[in-house]
């Protein structure tokens, strides 16, 4: 059998598309490189929206990509079920293309905040998080200037009641996001974005706190094997 | 020619961390009297014909669009005079 396909995106000033190709590659599945002016997504089974600083962030962090030619595909597909992770500034693109609801804004201490960082898993019912239990707390590399996550009092109470908070910060939170969130699923759970890097943390070599990381490119493997 | 502008701001229950600096900064710089800042955004958008409620309302279109992000922020459009 062929292995899982997984799209990683980069667009012009993203930095972790590498990272997220590797540990897509090192928890056995085949990394597929979509690039932002190419519309096309390859057949991919899922996608990874990595983390930078896509188009300088200006304007706002994910609004130039939100609109790149390949969004223009990868928004309808998402909304149609194609599961979808985004980490950090992909977290911001997604919620640009309010695939997520919410936005993300400047840190309440105003600093980049770049540190080991707990994070404790809430919902499991995600292609990305199955592989976890609800309530593991584990350890992710956060690095991030805009990252405190803000919606209006409806859609809070919605995404509480809804289960869709996936991740929250423990042991402290670094940038003042409501309800300490770290990530947040859609409705249908196929799209999770959060702040923290799950693919900074797949091997002990590169000096990462943990290996936590890798329980979401297990989960989503497994998910696109017994599709 | 006519120039628009497009004045962007946070809606007024998002926290602005950025105008919060400011106005701390300022007493220490020997400004009093400063009950708060809030920090915005402005675009001159410059139109090549005339600012007619057609080219404002194509104006409105793009701060809904792209220029401003209404989850969290509030656009107004004026024409400059």
């Amino acid at each position: 059998m062929s292995a899982a396909r997984v799209g990683v995106v980069t667009f012009p000033g993203t930095l972790d598309d590498q990272d997220a190709a590797r540990a897509v590659r090192h928890a056995g599945g085949e990394a597929v490189p979509l690039w932002h002016a190419d519309p096309d997504l390859k057949g991919v089974d899922a996608v990874f929206l990595p983390g930078g600083f896509s188009y300088g962030d200006y304007l706002r962090c994910g609004a130039i990509s939100r609109f790149a030619p390949l969004m223009e595909e990868l928004i309808p597909a998402a909304r149609a079920g194609l599961p979808v992770l985004g980490t950090c500034n992909g977290f911001q693109i997604l919620c640009e293309a309010h695939l997520l609801p919410g936005a993300l804004m400047r840190n309440a201490g105003l600093h980049y905040i770049c540190r080991d960082q707990g994070i404790r898993v809430e919902n499991t019912a995600t292609p990305w998080t199955s592989d976890f239990t609800e309530g593991q707390e584990i350890v992710l590399p956060v690095k991030h200037g805009e990252g405190r996550y803000v919606a209006d009092e409806a859609t809070l109470s919605a995404l509480e009641g809804n289960g869709q908070i996936v991740f929250r910060y423990v042991g402290g939170n670094p940038n003042g996001s409501l309800n300490d969130i770290a990530g947040i699923r859609n409705e249908a759970g196929n799209i999770v974005g959060l702040m923290p890097h799950p693919e900074h943390a797949v091997e002990d070599l590169t000096g990462a706190p943990s290996t936590d990381g890798r329980g979401f490119f297990s989960s989503i493997l497994k998910k696109l094997v017994n599709l | 020619m006519a120039r628009v502008i497009v004045d962007v701001m946070l809606k007024p229950e998002i926290l602005d961390a950025q105008g919060q600096a400011i106005a701390r900064a300022l007493p220490r710089l020997g400004f009093s009297g400063v009950s708060a800042v809030r920090q915005g955004k402005r675009f001159e958008v410059d139109l090549e014909g005339p600012a007619d409620e057609a080219a404002l309302s194509d104006v409105r279109k793009m701060a809904e669009t792209l220029l401003a992000n209404t989850v969290i922020e509030d656009y107004t459009v004026t024409v400059e005079s």
